[in-house]
C-alpha cells in the first residue's frame, strides 16, 4: 500500500529535453503521475492517447491498458479500477465527454479520483473532427447533471499537457473528485519541447482503516476494495457509511454541501492564473483567455506593446473552479478586457458576470484564432 | 453450522438492512438466499468478494444487504465497472448482479462485450420480464402478447433468449433456471463461481405484483407454479418437437 499524502517518486521518462506531441506529453504526464489504468475508446483527436498508452502501460509493472466497448464503459471500468485502488485515466473528445457524464456524475456523488482529459474538436455532434474548438467550457462544468463542482483545467502548451496531467492526478487524489483536463486539437497535435524532471512530487489518496468513507470531514479517506471494509459505493444519496438514504432531506442537503464545499474552499489551492505583461497599474487592454487561444493572446499583446499600446493577458490555467479572484484584481485596472476563444462565449459570459463591459471574440469556423486577428480587432 | 443453511447464512448480510425493499411475493429474496447459500457451500469469504449491480430491483440484492465491497452503479452499466475493478484488482472474486432491464436492455452492449472478453466473473440476471422497479414496462426480455403498462394490447416484439444470446457472445459458462428450482439454481451459481473465465446465470424470477397481475398470474404460487409448468429440461426438451416448445422455456446448463 503506498502512503497517503504528498511524496516525490523519480520520474518514469529519463530527466531531460523531448520533442513531443501535445497528446504523447499527456499520456507521459499521466505516467510519470503514477497512472496505472488507463481505458478508452477511439476518438481523433485523442486518439493517440490511448496509442500511447497502449505501448506504454503493459510495459510497466502493475499498470493496466484496455480498450473498452465505448465511452461509457470506459469511464465505467475508471470507476471501478479507482475502487479497486488505481491512479485512472481516460481520453476522448466532446461527442465521448457527452457519453461520459452521467458516470462522471457518479465519480462526483462517490467522490471517485480519476482523470479525463477532452481533446476539443469543431462540434456539435460529430462536427469537424481534425479541427480545433473549445466548446466544451460548459459541458465539462455542468453537463452531468445535479450540483456539485469539479476540477477543469486547461493546459496551453505541450509541457503543460505533461504537467498540468500530473496536477490533475494530484488534485484528484487530494479531493476525490474527477478532474477533467481540457486540450483542445490545436495543442493536442501540436509538437514542441518539453523539460522533463528527474522527479515528480504526486499524491496519493489518504487511507484510514475503519473510518467512514463519505463523510466526517470534508474529504473522507478512501479505502480500497478487497481491504475487509465491506464498502457500500452507491451513486445514491447516501449517509457517511455508504447506506443509501433516497428520502431523507437533510442526509441530501449535508452531502451536496460537503461535495461543493471541499471544492469551492480550495479554490485558492486549486485555481492557477498566470498574468503575463501586467506589471503596470493601468492597462489598455487586458486579454482573458485559455488553452490555444492563449498563445495567441500573448503574441498579439507582445505585439501590441511594441505599438505603444499596455497590453496584457491573464491566462486560466483551472478554467473550473474559475478565478473569480485573479479576474477581479486585474480587470478594473485595465481599459478593456477581451476574452478570446474558440467558441461563442462561454468564459466570456462567466467573465461578464465579474466584468460587465468585458467583450468577447469568437470563432467556430473550425480554425484557431490568429495573432493577428486580435490585433486587427484591437485596433478596428 | 451446516453451510447453505439460514444459520450460516446469516453472518454473510447486514441485519440493519432487513426487511428487504422487495415485494411480498417477489422471487428476488430467494435469489438473493440461493447466492448466499452457493457462496456459503463453497466456503468462500466474503472479504474476498465484491458484488457490483446496476439500477433496479435486481440491483438491490446485493446492495446493500450483502456483508461484503458493494458497488451499486449507473443503470446499465455494472459489467463495465466489474471490468475495471477485476482487472486492477484479479484477486477479487467479482460477481455482477441485475435486472433483465438493466443488463440486457440499457446495458445490453456491455453484457455482449464482457461475454466476449471472457474475463473472470460471474454475471447473474435477476430476469423477471419486467421494469419492476418503475411500475412494469416491458422489457427485452418479456414474452411477445404479454401485457405491461407500455405495451396494454400485449407486447408486439419478440424477446431476447438472453442464455443463448451469452452462448453466442462467447460467454464460457452459461445457465438457466428459475427460483422455483432453487437447488438446482444453487448448484448453477456454484458452478459459475468457480469457473474461470466470463460465467453467466439467468435466474428468471417471479414479479407477481408488476409482471404477474397484468398477466393471469396475480400471485406469488401463481408465478411458481408457472415456472413449474413451463421449464423444461434441456435433455427433455430434445424430445420434444418445435411445437411442443412453443411458450416452454429451456432450462440448464448450456455450455459448461
Amino acid at each position: 500500500m503506498t502512503p497517503g499524502g504528498w511524496q516525490v517518486i523519480p520520474s518514469v521518462l529519463k530527466p531531460g529535453r523531448y520533442f513531443m506531441q501535445g497528446d504523447e506529453a499527456c499520456a507521459e504526464g499521466a505516467i510519470a503521475a503514477g497512472c496505472n489504468f488507463f481505458a478508452g475508446y477511439p476518438i481523433t483527436p485523442a486518439t493517440e492517447i490511448m496509442e500511447q498508452m497502449a505501448r506504454r502501460l503493459p510495459k510497466l509493472p502493475g499498470r493496466v491498458f484496455i480498450q473498452m466497448e465505448d465511452e461509457i464503459a470506459s469511464i465505467a471500468a475508471l470507476i471501478g479500477a479507482s475502487w479497486s485502488g488505481a491512479k485512472a485515466m481516460t481520453a476522448t473528445s466532446g461527442p465521448g465527454l457527452s457519453l461520459m457524464l452521467e458516470n462522471l456524475g457518479y465519480a462526483i456523488m462517490t467522490e471517485t479520483p480519476l482523470v479525463v482529459v477532452d481533446i476539443q474538436r469543431a462540434g456539435p455532434s460529430t462536427g469537424q473532427a481534425t479541427r480545433p474548438a473549445q466548446g466544451d467550457v460548459m459541458q465539462a462544468r455542468w453537463g452531468a447533471g445535479g450540483d456539485y463542482e469539479l476540477i477543469v483545467l486547461a493546459p496551453w502548451s505541450v509541457s503543460e499537457m505533461y504537467y498540468e496531467t500530473v496536477r490533475a492526478f494530484n488534485l484528484a487524489e487530494r479531493f476525490r473528485v474527477p478532474v477533467i483536463v481540457l486540450g483542445d486539437e490545436g495543442i493536442g497535435h501540436l509538437r514542441e519541447q518539453v523539460e522533463v524532471c528527474a522527479e515528480t512530487k504526486v499524491y496519493n489518496r489518504v487511507k484510514a482503516p475503519g473510518a467512514a468513507p463519505f463523510g466526517g470531514c470534508e474529504v473522507p479517506p478512501m479505502p480500497s476494495f478487497g481491504e475487509g471494509e465491506k464498502l457500500l459505493v452507491t451513486g445514491s444519496t447516501h449517509d457517511a457509511w455508504g447506506y443509501r438514504r433516497t428520502s431523507d432531506r437533510e442526509v441530501q442537503a449535508a452531502l451536496i454541501e460537503r461535495l461543493v464545499r471541499k471544492i469551492s474552499a480550495y479554490r485558492g489551492e486549486i485555481t492557477r492564473t498566470e498574468a503575463l505583461l501586467t506589471d503596470e497599474e493601468e492597462l489598455d487592454i487586458l486579454f482573458i483567455a485559455f488553452g490555444f487561444t492563449a498563445r495567441s493572446a500573448y503574441r498579439a499583446a507582445r505585439e501590441l506593446r511594441r505599438e505603444g499600446l499596455r497590453a496584457g493577458l491573464l491566462r486560466l490555467v483551472t478554467l473550473w473552479p474559475f478565478a473569480e479572484e485573479a479576474v477581479r484584481e486585474l480587470a478594473p485596472r485595465a481599459r478593456r478586457v477581451l476574452v478570446p476563444e474558440m467558441n461563442r462565449g462561454q468564459v466570456l459570459r462567466e467573465v461578464q458576470r465579474l466584468v460587465p463591459e468585458a467583450r468577447g471574440y469568437h470563432r467556430t469556423d473550425g480554425e484557431v484564432i490568429t495573432p493577428g486577428e486580435l490585433i486587427a480587432f484591437i485596433k478596428g | 453450522m451446516k453451510p447453505g443453511t439460514n444459520a450460516s447464512i446469516k453472518r454473510m448480510i447486514r441485519p440493519e438492512t432487513f426487511p428487504t425493499p422487495f415485494c411480498p411475493g417477489c422471487g428476488h429474496g430467494i435469489l438473493m438466499g440461493a447466492i448466499l447459500r452457493a457462496i456459503d457451500e463453497l466456503g468462500w469469504d466474503m472479504r474476498e468478494m465484491l458484488f457490483v449491480s446496476g439500477i433496479g430491483c435486481g440491483g438491490w440484492i446485493p446492495s446493500p444487504h450483502y456483508a461484503a465491497d458493494t458497488l451499486h452503479v449507473t443503470h446499465g452499466r455494472p459489467i463495465a465497472f466489474a471490468t475495471g475493478a477485476k482487472l486492477f484488482n484479479p484477486r477479487l472474486k467479482v460477481v455482477v448482479i441485475g435486472g433483465d432491464g438493466d443488463m440486457a436492455s440499457i446495458g445490453g452492449n456491455h453484457l455482449i462485450h464482457g461475454a466476449r472478453r471472457n474475463l473472470d466473473m460471474t454475471v447473474i440476471c435477476a430476469n423477471n420480464s419486467i421494469y419492476g422497479m418503475t411500475g412494469g414496462q416491458v422489457t427485452p426480455t418479456t414474452p411477445q402478447g404479454r401485457r405491461t403498462v407500455t405495451t396494454p394490447e400485449g407486447n408486439p416484439e419478440r424477446p431476447f433468449d438472453l442464455s443463448q444470446l451469452l452462448v453466442a457472445a462467447g460467454a464460457s459458462y452459461v445457465a438457466r433456471y428459475s427460483v422455483y428450482h432453487v437447488r438446482q439454481l444453487i448448484g448453477a451459481i456454484k458452478a459459475a463461481l468457480q469457473h474461470p473465465g466470463f460465467s453467466f446465470v439467468e435466474a428468471l424470477t417471479s414479479c407477481p405484483v408488476q409482471y404477474g397481475r397484468r398477466n393471469e398470474l396475480s400471485t406469488p404460487t401463481a408465478m411458481l407454479e408457472y415456472f413449474r409448468d413451463t421449464c423444461v429440461t434441456i435433455a427433455r426438451a430434445r424430445t420434444m418437437t418445435r411445437e411442443q416448445l412453443r411458450d416452454k422455456i429451456i432450462i440448464g446448463e448450456f455450455i459448461s
